[in-house]
Protein backbone atom coordinates (compact mmCIF):
# COMPACT_ATOMS: atom_id res chain seq x y z
CA UNK A 1 0.00 0.00 0.00
CA UNK A 2 1.45 3.37 -0.89
CA UNK A 3 1.54 6.50 1.23
CA UNK A 4 -1.56 8.03 -0.30
CA UNK A 5 -3.57 4.86 0.25
CA UNK A 6 -2.37 4.56 3.82
CA UNK A 7 -3.47 8.12 4.51
CA UNK A 8 -6.83 7.51 2.90
CA UNK A 9 -7.31 4.36 4.97
CA UNK A 10 -6.58 6.29 8.13
CA UNK A 11 -9.28 8.81 7.27
CA UNK A 12 -11.99 6.18 7.06
CA UNK A 13 -10.80 3.54 9.49
CA UNK A 14 -9.18 4.39 12.78
CA UNK A 15 -9.51 0.93 14.32
CA UNK A 16 -6.50 -1.26 14.99
CA UNK A 17 -7.72 -4.04 12.65
CA UNK A 18 -7.14 -6.78 15.18
CA UNK A 19 -9.92 -9.10 14.03
CA UNK A 20 -11.19 -10.19 10.64
CA UNK A 21 -10.17 -7.83 7.86
CA UNK A 22 -10.99 -7.37 4.20
CA UNK A 23 -9.42 -4.39 2.49
CA UNK A 24 -10.80 -3.64 -0.94
CA UNK A 25 -8.67 -1.48 -3.16
CA UNK A 26 -9.66 -0.23 -6.59
CA UNK A 27 -12.27 -2.89 -7.19
CA UNK A 28 -10.41 -5.94 -5.84
CA UNK A 29 -9.75 -7.52 -2.49
CA UNK A 30 -6.25 -6.50 -1.54
CA UNK A 31 -5.95 -8.19 1.81
CA UNK A 32 -8.11 -10.63 3.74
CA UNK A 33 -7.82 -12.16 7.16
CA UNK A 34 -10.30 -14.31 9.05
CA UNK A 35 -10.55 -14.71 12.79
CA UNK A 36 -11.68 -17.30 15.28
CA UNK A 37 -15.21 -15.95 15.14
CA UNK A 38 -15.48 -14.41 11.70
CA UNK A 39 -15.20 -15.84 8.20
CA UNK A 40 -15.11 -13.56 5.17
CA UNK A 41 -15.50 -15.01 1.70
CA UNK A 42 -16.46 -13.95 -1.79
CA UNK A 43 -20.13 -14.33 -2.40
CA UNK A 44 -21.15 -16.98 -4.93
CA UNK A 45 -22.26 -14.51 -7.56
CA UNK A 46 -18.92 -12.73 -7.17
CA UNK A 47 -20.51 -9.36 -6.51
CA UNK A 48 -19.19 -8.85 -3.01
CA UNK A 49 -18.52 -10.44 0.33
CA UNK A 50 -20.23 -12.79 2.70
CA UNK A 51 -19.35 -12.13 6.28
CA UNK A 52 -20.25 -14.83 8.71
CA UNK A 53 -20.05 -14.28 12.46
CA UNK A 54 -20.49 -17.39 14.61
CA UNK A 55 -23.01 -17.71 17.41
CA UNK A 56 -21.98 -16.44 20.84
CA UNK A 57 -18.92 -14.54 19.66
CA UNK A 58 -17.83 -12.56 22.73
CA UNK A 59 -16.36 -9.55 20.93
CA UNK A 60 -15.74 -10.03 17.24
CA UNK A 61 -14.07 -7.30 15.23
CA UNK A 62 -14.57 -6.85 11.50
CA UNK A 63 -12.89 -4.25 9.28
CA UNK A 64 -13.96 -3.96 5.67
CA UNK A 65 -12.59 -0.68 4.35
CA UNK A 66 -12.90 0.26 0.70
CA UNK A 67 -10.39 2.51 -1.05
CA UNK A 68 -10.67 3.99 -4.51
CA UNK A 69 -7.76 5.90 -5.98
CA UNK A 70 -8.28 5.28 -9.70
CA UNK A 71 -10.15 8.10 -11.32
CA UNK A 72 -13.16 6.89 -13.28
CA UNK A 73 -13.69 3.68 -11.34
CA UNK A 74 -17.39 2.93 -10.99
CA UNK A 75 -18.24 -0.05 -8.83
CA UNK A 76 -21.20 -1.71 -7.17
CA UNK A 77 -20.62 -4.06 -4.30
CA UNK A 78 -23.05 -6.38 -2.53
CA UNK A 79 -22.06 -7.47 0.94
CA UNK A 80 -24.04 -9.83 3.14
CA UNK A 81 -23.57 -10.05 6.89
CA UNK A 82 -24.84 -13.00 8.87
CA UNK A 83 -24.51 -12.33 12.57
CA UNK A 84 -24.92 -15.39 14.78
CA UNK A 85 -27.10 -15.62 17.85
CA UNK A 86 -26.00 -13.78 20.97
CA UNK A 87 -22.74 -12.60 19.49
CA UNK A 88 -21.25 -9.16 19.96
CA UNK A 89 -19.67 -7.60 16.90
CA UNK A 90 -18.03 -4.32 15.99
CA UNK A 91 -17.81 -3.61 12.26
CA UNK A 92 -15.84 -0.78 10.67
CA UNK A 93 -16.88 -0.08 7.12
CA UNK A 94 -15.20 2.98 5.72
CA UNK A 95 -15.05 4.19 2.14
CA UNK A 96 -12.43 6.62 0.97
CA UNK A 97 -12.09 8.06 -2.51
CA UNK A 98 -9.08 9.91 -3.81
CA UNK A 99 -9.90 11.27 -7.21
CA UNK A 100 -7.28 13.54 -8.67
CA UNK A 101 -8.34 12.76 -12.22
CA UNK A 102 -11.02 14.15 -14.44
CA UNK A 103 -13.43 11.20 -14.48
CA UNK A 104 -16.06 10.45 -11.88
CA UNK A 105 -15.38 7.84 -9.25
CA UNK A 106 -18.41 6.08 -7.80
CA UNK A 107 -18.78 3.48 -5.08
CA UNK A 108 -22.23 2.01 -4.53
CA UNK A 109 -22.34 -0.47 -1.71
CA UNK A 110 -25.31 -2.54 -0.68
CA UNK A 111 -24.94 -4.01 2.80
CA UNK A 112 -27.45 -6.56 3.95
CA UNK A 113 -27.55 -7.59 7.58
CA UNK A 114 -29.31 -10.46 9.23
CA UNK A 115 -28.71 -10.04 12.93
CA UNK A 116 -29.50 -13.15 14.95
CA UNK A 117 -31.46 -13.42 18.14
CA UNK A 118 -29.96 -11.51 21.03
CA UNK A 119 -26.93 -10.40 19.01
CA UNK A 120 -25.44 -6.91 19.33
CA UNK A 121 -23.85 -5.14 16.40
CA UNK A 122 -22.04 -1.85 16.31
CA UNK A 123 -21.54 -0.64 12.78
CA UNK A 124 -19.27 2.31 12.13
CA UNK A 125 -19.23 3.82 8.69
CA UNK A 126 -17.04 6.72 7.60
CA UNK A 127 -17.13 8.27 4.18
CA UNK A 128 -14.50 10.61 2.88
CA UNK A 129 -13.40 12.08 -0.41
CA UNK A 130 -10.35 14.01 -1.54
CA UNK A 131 -8.54 15.11 -4.67
CA UNK A 132 -9.15 17.85 -7.18
CA UNK A 133 -12.55 19.06 -8.24
CA UNK A 134 -12.58 17.84 -11.81
CA UNK A 135 -13.76 14.29 -11.20
CA UNK A 136 -16.76 13.65 -8.93
CA UNK A 137 -16.49 11.56 -5.81
CA UNK A 138 -19.70 9.73 -5.24
CA UNK A 139 -20.68 7.21 -2.56
CA UNK A 140 -24.10 5.57 -2.45
CA UNK A 141 -24.60 3.18 0.43
CA UNK A 142 -27.69 1.03 0.80
CA UNK A 143 -28.05 -0.67 4.15
CA UNK A 144 -30.75 -3.29 4.64
CA UNK A 145 -31.19 -4.62 8.12
CA UNK A 146 -33.19 -7.41 9.60
CA UNK A 147 -33.10 -7.52 13.37
CA UNK A 148 -34.35 -10.83 14.69
CA UNK A 149 -35.90 -11.06 18.15
CA UNK A 150 -34.01 -9.07 20.81
CA UNK A 151 -31.20 -8.18 18.41
CA UNK A 152 -29.55 -4.79 18.79
CA UNK A 153 -27.80 -2.68 16.23
CA UNK A 154 -26.12 0.65 16.58
CA UNK A 155 -24.99 2.52 13.50
CA UNK A 156 -22.66 5.46 13.46
CA UNK A 157 -22.27 7.02 10.12
CA UNK A 158 -20.18 10.04 9.29
CA UNK A 159 -19.54 11.92 6.09
CA UNK A 160 -17.46 14.92 6.93
CA UNK A 161 -15.62 15.94 3.83
CA UNK A 162 -15.10 15.74 0.14
CA UNK A 163 -17.98 13.60 -1.09
CA UNK A 164 -19.65 15.42 -3.98
CA UNK A 165 -22.72 13.32 -4.25
CA UNK A 166 -24.27 10.77 -1.95
CA UNK A 167 -27.53 8.97 -1.80
CA UNK A 168 -27.95 6.89 1.31
CA UNK A 169 -30.75 4.44 1.86
CA UNK A 170 -31.27 2.63 5.14
CA UNK A 171 -34.03 0.08 5.49
CA UNK A 172 -34.73 -1.96 8.59
CA UNK A 173 -37.25 -4.47 9.86
CA UNK A 174 -37.41 -4.93 13.62
CA UNK A 175 -38.75 -8.06 15.27
CA UNK A 176 -39.95 -8.27 18.87
CA UNK A 177 -37.66 -6.64 21.40
CA UNK A 178 -35.17 -5.55 18.75
CA UNK A 179 -33.54 -2.16 18.97
CA UNK A 180 -31.94 0.03 16.35
CA UNK A 181 -29.99 3.21 17.05
CA UNK A 182 -28.64 5.34 14.21
CA UNK A 183 -26.42 8.38 14.57
CA UNK A 184 -25.80 10.08 11.28
CA UNK A 185 -23.61 13.10 10.65
CA UNK A 186 -23.24 14.71 7.29
CA UNK A 187 -21.46 17.86 6.30
CA UNK A 188 -21.70 19.25 2.82
CA UNK A 189 -19.96 22.24 1.31
CA UNK A 190 -19.36 23.68 -2.15
CA UNK A 191 -21.84 22.22 -4.62
CA UNK A 192 -22.17 18.88 -2.83
CA UNK A 193 -25.46 17.08 -2.56
CA UNK A 194 -26.53 14.49 -0.02
CA UNK A 195 -29.75 12.56 0.37
CA UNK A 196 -30.39 10.23 3.24
CA UNK A 197 -33.53 8.20 3.62
CA UNK A 198 -34.65 5.86 6.36
CA UNK A 199 -37.38 3.31 6.22
CA UNK A 200 -37.96 1.41 9.42
CA UNK A 201 -40.72 -1.12 9.95
CA UNK A 202 -41.31 -2.09 13.53
CA UNK A 203 -43.20 -5.34 13.25
CA UNK A 204 -42.41 -6.88 16.64
CA UNK A 205 -43.76 -6.02 20.05
CA UNK A 206 -41.41 -4.00 22.24
CA UNK A 207 -39.09 -3.00 19.42
CA UNK A 208 -37.48 0.42 19.50
CA UNK A 209 -35.72 2.73 17.10
CA UNK A 210 -33.82 5.97 17.52
CA UNK A 211 -32.50 7.93 14.60
CA UNK A 212 -30.46 11.05 15.21
CA UNK A 213 -29.32 12.87 12.14
CA UNK A 214 -27.17 15.98 12.25
CA UNK A 215 -26.49 17.92 9.13
CA UNK A 216 -24.44 20.97 8.25
CA UNK A 217 -24.90 22.42 4.78
CA UNK A 218 -22.65 25.33 3.78
CA UNK A 219 -21.96 27.26 0.55
CA UNK A 220 -24.51 26.16 -2.07
CA UNK A 221 -24.67 22.53 -0.95
CA UNK A 222 -27.94 20.72 -0.48
CA UNK A 223 -29.16 17.98 1.79
CA UNK A 224 -32.36 16.07 2.03
CA UNK A 225 -33.47 13.91 4.91
CA UNK A 226 -36.38 11.54 4.48
CA UNK A 227 -37.67 9.21 7.13
CA UNK A 228 -40.53 6.82 7.14
CA UNK A 229 -41.20 4.89 10.32
CA UNK A 230 -44.04 2.44 10.70
CA UNK A 231 -45.10 0.90 14.00
CA UNK A 232 -47.23 -2.23 13.71
CA UNK A 233 -47.04 -3.26 17.35
CA UNK A 234 -46.43 -1.76 20.75
CA UNK A 235 -43.13 -0.06 20.01
CA UNK A 236 -41.17 3.15 20.38
CA UNK A 237 -39.46 5.32 17.79
CA UNK A 238 -37.77 8.69 18.02
CA UNK A 239 -36.41 10.39 14.92
CA UNK A 240 -34.58 13.67 15.24
CA UNK A 241 -33.18 15.62 12.33
CA UNK A 242 -31.17 18.61 13.40
CA UNK A 243 -29.55 20.84 10.80
CA UNK A 244 -27.42 23.93 10.54
CA UNK A 245 -27.44 25.90 7.32
CA UNK A 246 -24.90 28.50 6.36
CA UNK A 247 -24.36 30.72 3.32
CA UNK A 248 -26.72 29.41 0.64
CA UNK A 249 -26.93 25.87 1.99
CA UNK A 250 -30.29 24.15 1.74
CA UNK A 251 -31.80 21.41 3.86
CA UNK A 252 -35.10 19.60 3.41
CA UNK A 253 -36.51 17.33 6.09
CA UNK A 254 -39.41 15.08 5.18
CA UNK A 255 -40.76 13.14 8.09
CA UNK A 256 -43.33 10.42 7.99
CA UNK A 257 -44.44 8.36 10.94
CA UNK A 258 -47.25 5.90 10.83
CA UNK A 259 -48.77 4.03 13.76
CA UNK A 260 -50.81 0.92 13.00
CA UNK A 261 -51.19 0.00 16.63
CA UNK A 262 -52.61 1.95 19.53
CA UNK A 263 -49.52 1.27 21.66
CA UNK A 264 -47.08 2.48 19.05
CA UNK A 265 -45.36 5.65 20.23
CA UNK A 266 -43.65 7.51 17.42
CA UNK A 267 -41.93 10.88 17.62
CA UNK A 268 -40.38 12.97 14.91
CA UNK A 269 -38.47 16.17 15.49
CA UNK A 270 -36.85 18.29 12.83
CA UNK A 271 -34.98 21.54 13.30
CA UNK A 272 -33.30 23.60 10.62
CA UNK A 273 -31.64 26.94 11.19
CA UNK A 274 -28.53 28.99 10.96
CA UNK A 275 -25.98 29.12 13.76
CA UNK A 276 -27.57 30.85 16.72
CA UNK A 277 -26.39 34.45 17.03
CA UNK A 278 -25.85 34.17 20.75
CA UNK A 279 -23.51 31.20 20.25
CA UNK A 280 -21.35 33.30 17.95
CA UNK A 281 -21.42 36.23 20.37
CA UNK A 282 -20.37 34.06 23.28
CA UNK A 283 -17.38 32.59 21.46
CA UNK A 284 -16.40 35.99 20.08
CA UNK A 285 -16.47 37.34 23.62
CA UNK A 286 -13.90 34.62 24.39
CA UNK A 287 -11.62 36.09 21.74
CA UNK A 288 -12.56 34.05 18.65
CA UNK A 289 -13.06 35.64 15.25
CA UNK A 290 -16.50 35.15 13.74
CA UNK A 291 -15.21 32.56 11.25
CA UNK A 292 -13.35 30.67 13.99
CA UNK A 293 -16.45 30.69 16.13
CA UNK A 294 -18.52 29.28 13.25
CA UNK A 295 -15.99 26.49 12.69
CA UNK A 296 -15.99 25.52 16.36
CA UNK A 297 -19.77 25.50 16.55
CA UNK A 298 -20.14 23.33 13.43
CA UNK A 299 -17.33 20.98 14.48
CA UNK A 300 -18.91 20.54 17.91
CA UNK A 301 -22.33 19.96 16.39
CA UNK A 302 -20.94 17.16 14.22
CA UNK A 303 -18.69 15.80 16.92
CA UNK B 1 -9.83 52.36 33.18
CA UNK B 2 -13.08 52.25 31.27
CA UNK B 3 -14.95 55.36 30.35
CA UNK B 4 -18.36 55.76 28.76
CA UNK B 5 -19.18 59.18 27.32
CA UNK B 6 -22.76 60.06 26.51
CA UNK B 7 -23.70 56.51 25.54
CA UNK B 8 -27.14 56.22 23.99
CA UNK B 9 -28.63 52.98 22.73
CA UNK B 10 -31.93 52.82 20.90
CA UNK B 11 -34.01 49.80 20.00
CA UNK B 12 -37.12 50.11 17.90
CA UNK B 13 -37.27 53.82 18.52
CA UNK B 14 -36.98 53.40 22.27
CA UNK B 15 -34.06 54.75 24.26
CA UNK B 16 -32.72 51.76 26.17
CA UNK B 17 -29.68 53.69 27.39
CA UNK B 18 -29.91 57.44 27.66
CA UNK B 19 -26.73 59.53 27.69
CA UNK B 20 -24.75 57.34 30.07
CA UNK B 21 -21.57 58.83 31.49
CA UNK B 22 -19.48 56.52 33.59
CA UNK B 23 -15.90 55.97 34.70
CA UNK B 24 -14.72 52.66 36.07
CA UNK B 25 -11.32 52.70 37.77
CA UNK B 26 -8.83 49.85 37.96
CA UNK B 27 -8.84 47.49 40.89
CA UNK B 28 -12.33 48.44 41.96
CA UNK B 29 -15.48 46.51 42.61
CA UNK B 30 -18.71 47.98 41.25
CA UNK B 31 -22.27 46.80 41.50
CA UNK B 32 -24.75 47.87 38.84
CA UNK B 33 -28.33 47.58 39.95
CA UNK B 34 -31.79 48.77 38.98
CA UNK B 35 -35.23 47.46 38.09
CA UNK B 36 -35.89 44.78 35.48
CA UNK B 37 -35.72 46.25 32.03
CA UNK B 38 -33.78 49.32 33.14
CA UNK B 39 -30.95 48.57 30.71
CA UNK B 40 -28.29 46.85 32.84
CA UNK B 41 -27.61 43.97 30.48
CA UNK B 42 -27.73 46.36 27.55
CA UNK B 43 -25.04 48.48 29.15
CA UNK B 44 -22.87 45.41 29.66
CA UNK B 45 -23.38 44.42 26.01
CA UNK B 46 -22.38 47.87 24.85
CA UNK B 47 -19.15 47.57 26.84
CA UNK B 48 -18.40 44.11 25.42
CA UNK B 49 -19.23 45.24 21.87
CA UNK B 50 -22.25 42.99 21.47
CA UNK B 51 -24.47 46.04 21.10
CA UNK B 52 -23.34 49.07 19.24
CA UNK B 53 -24.40 52.43 20.71
CA UNK B 54 -26.23 55.00 18.57
CA UNK B 55 -24.33 57.82 20.18
CA UNK B 56 -21.40 58.31 22.49
CA UNK B 57 -17.93 56.95 22.98
CA UNK B 58 -16.31 54.07 24.84
CA UNK B 59 -12.73 54.42 26.01
CA UNK B 60 -10.64 51.58 27.39
CA UNK B 61 -7.17 52.20 28.75
CA UNK B 62 -6.87 55.53 26.97
CA UNK B 63 -8.02 54.24 23.61
CA UNK B 64 -11.36 54.69 21.94
CA UNK B 65 -12.98 51.32 21.27
CA UNK B 66 -16.51 52.41 20.38
CA UNK B 67 -16.46 50.59 17.02
CA UNK B 68 -14.02 47.84 17.90
CA UNK B 69 -15.06 44.22 17.34
CA UNK B 70 -16.01 41.95 20.22
CA UNK B 71 -13.07 39.57 19.90
CA UNK B 72 -10.58 42.43 19.93
CA UNK B 73 -12.07 43.81 23.11
CA UNK B 74 -11.86 40.29 24.53
CA UNK B 75 -8.19 40.14 23.61
CA UNK B 76 -7.61 43.46 25.33
CA UNK B 77 -8.88 42.09 28.62
CA UNK B 78 -12.63 42.73 28.65
CA UNK B 79 -14.77 39.75 29.66
CA UNK B 80 -18.48 39.29 30.13
CA UNK B 81 -20.41 36.50 31.83
CA UNK B 82 -23.84 36.36 30.21
CA UNK B 83 -27.04 36.62 32.22
CA UNK B 84 -28.37 33.67 30.22
CA UNK B 85 -25.53 31.25 29.52
CA UNK B 86 -25.47 30.01 25.94
CA UNK B 87 -25.89 26.33 25.14
CA UNK B 88 -23.97 24.50 22.46
CA UNK B 89 -24.93 21.15 20.99
CA UNK B 90 -21.95 18.83 20.92
CA UNK B 91 -19.40 21.17 22.51
CA UNK B 92 -18.03 19.77 25.74
CA UNK B 93 -17.38 21.78 28.87
CA UNK B 94 -13.66 21.03 28.52
CA UNK B 95 -13.68 22.37 24.96
CA UNK B 96 -15.42 25.58 25.94
CA UNK B 97 -12.94 26.12 28.76
CA UNK B 98 -10.07 25.51 26.33
CA UNK B 99 -11.48 28.09 23.96
CA UNK B 100 -11.88 30.54 26.83
CA UNK B 101 -8.33 29.99 28.06
CA UNK B 102 -6.93 30.03 24.53
CA UNK B 103 -4.89 26.91 25.32
CA UNK B 104 -5.44 23.17 25.45
CA UNK B 105 -3.44 22.80 28.62
CA UNK B 106 -6.13 23.37 31.15
CA UNK B 107 -7.09 19.80 32.07
CA UNK B 108 -7.43 19.37 35.77
CA UNK B 109 -7.17 23.05 36.37
CA UNK B 110 -8.90 24.45 39.39
CA UNK B 111 -11.28 26.77 37.65
CA UNK B 112 -14.29 24.46 37.88
CA UNK B 113 -13.50 23.81 41.52
CA UNK B 114 -13.34 27.55 42.01
CA UNK B 115 -16.92 27.89 40.83
CA UNK B 116 -17.99 24.94 42.96
CA UNK B 117 -18.11 22.18 40.35
CA UNK B 118 -16.18 18.93 40.55
CA UNK B 119 -14.02 18.88 37.40
CA UNK B 120 -14.19 15.15 36.77
CA UNK B 121 -17.97 15.24 36.76
CA UNK B 122 -18.22 18.09 34.31
CA UNK B 123 -15.31 18.27 31.87
CA UNK B 124 -16.82 15.65 29.59
CA UNK B 125 -20.38 16.91 29.74
CA UNK B 126 -21.89 18.58 26.73
CA UNK B 127 -22.77 22.27 26.96
CA UNK B 128 -26.39 21.50 26.19
CA UNK B 129 -29.75 21.46 27.90
CA UNK B 130 -28.75 18.48 30.02
CA UNK B 131 -26.85 20.83 32.33
CA UNK B 132 -28.96 22.56 34.95
CA UNK B 133 -29.40 26.31 35.00
CA UNK B 134 -27.11 26.74 37.99
CA UNK B 135 -24.45 24.49 36.48
CA UNK B 136 -24.48 26.48 33.25
CA UNK B 137 -24.22 29.69 35.23
CA UNK B 138 -21.13 28.42 37.07
CA UNK B 139 -19.47 27.23 33.87
CA UNK B 140 -20.18 30.63 32.36
CA UNK B 141 -18.36 32.15 35.27
CA UNK B 142 -15.44 29.75 34.78
CA UNK B 143 -15.09 30.84 31.14
CA UNK B 144 -14.59 34.48 32.09
CA UNK B 145 -12.20 33.67 34.95
CA UNK B 146 -10.01 31.84 32.42
CA UNK B 147 -9.79 35.00 30.31
CA UNK B 148 -7.62 36.61 33.02
CA UNK B 149 -9.72 39.72 32.56
CA UNK B 150 -8.75 43.30 33.26
CA UNK B 151 -12.38 44.29 33.21
CA UNK B 152 -14.95 41.65 33.96
CA UNK B 153 -18.70 42.02 33.95
CA UNK B 154 -20.89 39.42 35.63
CA UNK B 155 -24.55 39.71 34.71
CA UNK B 156 -26.53 38.55 37.74
CA UNK B 157 -24.06 35.84 38.75
CA UNK B 158 -26.11 34.88 41.78
CA UNK B 159 -29.25 34.12 39.79
CA UNK B 160 -30.10 30.44 39.92
CA UNK B 161 -27.20 29.69 42.23
CA UNK B 162 -27.79 27.99 45.56
CA UNK B 163 -26.29 28.78 48.89
CA UNK B 164 -22.91 27.29 47.94
CA UNK B 165 -22.53 29.77 46.80
CA UNK B 166 -22.59 33.03 48.18
CA UNK B 167 -19.27 32.85 49.98
CA UNK B 168 -17.62 31.17 46.97
CA UNK B 169 -18.94 33.84 44.71
CA UNK B 170 -17.37 36.52 46.86
CA UNK B 171 -14.13 34.49 46.84
CA UNK B 172 -14.21 34.41 43.06
CA UNK B 173 -14.49 38.19 42.95
CA UNK B 174 -11.72 38.65 45.51
CA UNK B 175 -9.37 36.34 43.69
CA UNK B 176 -9.96 38.02 40.35
CA UNK B 177 -9.26 41.36 41.91
CA UNK B 178 -6.10 40.12 43.60
CA UNK B 179 -4.74 38.32 40.55
CA UNK B 180 -5.38 40.84 37.83
CA UNK B 181 -5.88 44.11 39.71
CA UNK B 182 -8.72 44.61 37.33
CA UNK B 183 -12.12 46.17 37.47
CA UNK B 184 -15.10 44.07 38.43
CA UNK B 185 -18.60 45.10 37.51
CA UNK B 186 -21.35 42.91 38.88
CA UNK B 187 -24.94 43.36 37.81
CA UNK B 188 -27.03 42.30 40.74
CA UNK B 189 -30.20 42.73 42.73
CA UNK B 190 -28.56 41.25 45.83
CA UNK B 191 -28.03 43.48 48.80
CA UNK B 192 -25.29 41.19 50.06
CA UNK B 193 -23.27 41.77 46.95
CA UNK B 194 -23.85 45.52 47.16
CA UNK B 195 -22.50 45.44 50.67
CA UNK B 196 -19.02 44.55 49.44
CA UNK B 197 -19.01 47.01 46.56
CA UNK B 198 -16.73 50.02 46.43
CA UNK B 199 -19.43 51.79 44.52
CA UNK B 200 -23.00 51.15 43.52
CA UNK B 201 -24.37 52.30 40.21
CA UNK B 202 -28.11 52.69 39.90
CA UNK B 203 -29.75 52.50 36.52
CA UNK B 204 -33.36 53.54 35.98
CA UNK B 205 -35.10 53.61 32.62
CA UNK B 206 -31.81 53.83 30.80
CA UNK B 207 -30.44 56.63 32.93
CA UNK B 208 -27.60 56.29 35.35
CA UNK B 209 -29.06 58.15 38.30
CA UNK B 210 -26.54 57.71 41.01
CA UNK B 211 -22.95 56.77 41.23
CA UNK B 212 -22.13 56.58 44.87
CA UNK B 213 -21.70 54.40 47.87
CA UNK B 214 -25.11 53.54 49.25
CA UNK B 215 -25.31 51.69 52.49
CA UNK B 216 -27.70 48.81 52.62
CA UNK B 217 -30.02 50.57 55.05
CA UNK B 218 -30.81 53.19 52.49
CA UNK B 219 -31.42 50.57 49.89
CA UNK B 220 -33.89 48.86 52.13
CA UNK B 221 -35.73 52.10 52.76
CA UNK B 222 -35.83 52.96 49.12
CA UNK B 223 -37.00 49.61 48.11
CA UNK B 224 -39.25 48.53 50.92
CA UNK B 225 -38.82 44.84 50.22
CA UNK B 226 -36.91 42.35 52.28
CA UNK B 227 -35.43 40.33 49.48
CA UNK B 228 -32.55 42.72 48.98
CA UNK B 229 -33.73 43.99 45.64
CA UNK B 230 -33.89 47.59 44.74
CA UNK B 231 -37.12 48.00 42.82
CA UNK B 232 -39.06 51.08 43.62
N1 LIG C 1 -33.76 43.82 20.69
C1 LIG C 1 -34.59 44.57 21.45
N2 LIG C 1 -35.66 45.15 20.92
C2 LIG C 1 -36.50 45.89 21.67
N3 LIG C 1 -36.32 46.10 22.98
C3 LIG C 1 -35.26 45.54 23.57
C4 LIG C 1 -34.33 44.75 22.84
N4 LIG C 1 -33.39 44.33 23.69
C5 LIG C 1 -33.70 44.84 24.90
N5 LIG C 1 -34.82 45.57 24.83
C6 LIG C 1 -35.46 46.29 25.94
O1 LIG C 1 -34.48 47.07 26.57
C7 LIG C 1 -34.77 47.21 27.92
C8 LIG C 1 -33.52 46.91 28.73
O2 LIG C 1 -33.23 45.54 28.67
P1 LIG C 1 -32.07 44.90 29.53
O3 LIG C 1 -31.99 43.47 29.19
O4 LIG C 1 -30.85 45.70 29.36
O5 LIG C 1 -32.63 45.08 31.01
P2 LIG C 1 -32.01 44.67 32.40
O6 LIG C 1 -31.85 45.87 33.21
O7 LIG C 1 -30.82 43.82 32.20
O8 LIG C 1 -33.20 43.80 33.03
P3 LIG C 1 -33.17 42.48 33.97
O9 LIG C 1 -33.00 42.96 35.38
O10 LIG C 1 -34.53 41.92 33.78
O11 LIG C 1 -32.11 41.58 33.48
C9 LIG C 1 -35.94 46.30 28.20
O12 LIG C 1 -37.11 47.06 28.27
C10 LIG C 1 -35.97 45.38 27.01
O13 LIG C 1 -37.28 44.94 26.75
MG1 LIG D 1 -30.39 41.83 32.50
Amino acid sequence: MNKLEKKLLKQVNDSKMTGAVNIRKNGKTWQRKNSQWVTIKDSQDGRGLEIWVKDNAPMAMVDIPVLLTESGLIETVDNNFYIGKNSKVVIYAGCGINNCGTKDTVHSGRHRFVVGQGAEVKYIEKHYGEGGNLGQKEINPVTEIELVKDAKMMIETVQIEGVDQTERVTKAVLQAGASLVINEKIKTSGKQKAISSFEVKMVGEGSSCRVMSRAVATDVSEQKFISNIVGNQKCFAHVACDSIIKDKGKVTAIPKIKANHVEAELIHEATIGKIAGEQLLKLMSLGLKKEEAEEEIMAGFLN
Amino acid sequence: MLQLKNITLEKEGKKILNKINLKLDDNRFYVLTGPNGSGKSSLAKVIMGIESPNEGEIWWQDREITRERIELRAKEGIAFAFQQPVRFKGIKVSKLLELAAGTKKIRGCGVLAQVGLCPKDYLDREMNGSLSGGELKRIEMATVILRKPKLVIFDEPEAGIDLWSFQNLIEVFKKLRKNYHGTILVISHQEKIMEIADKILLLKRGKLEEVEKIDNLRIRQKCGCRGGCIHE
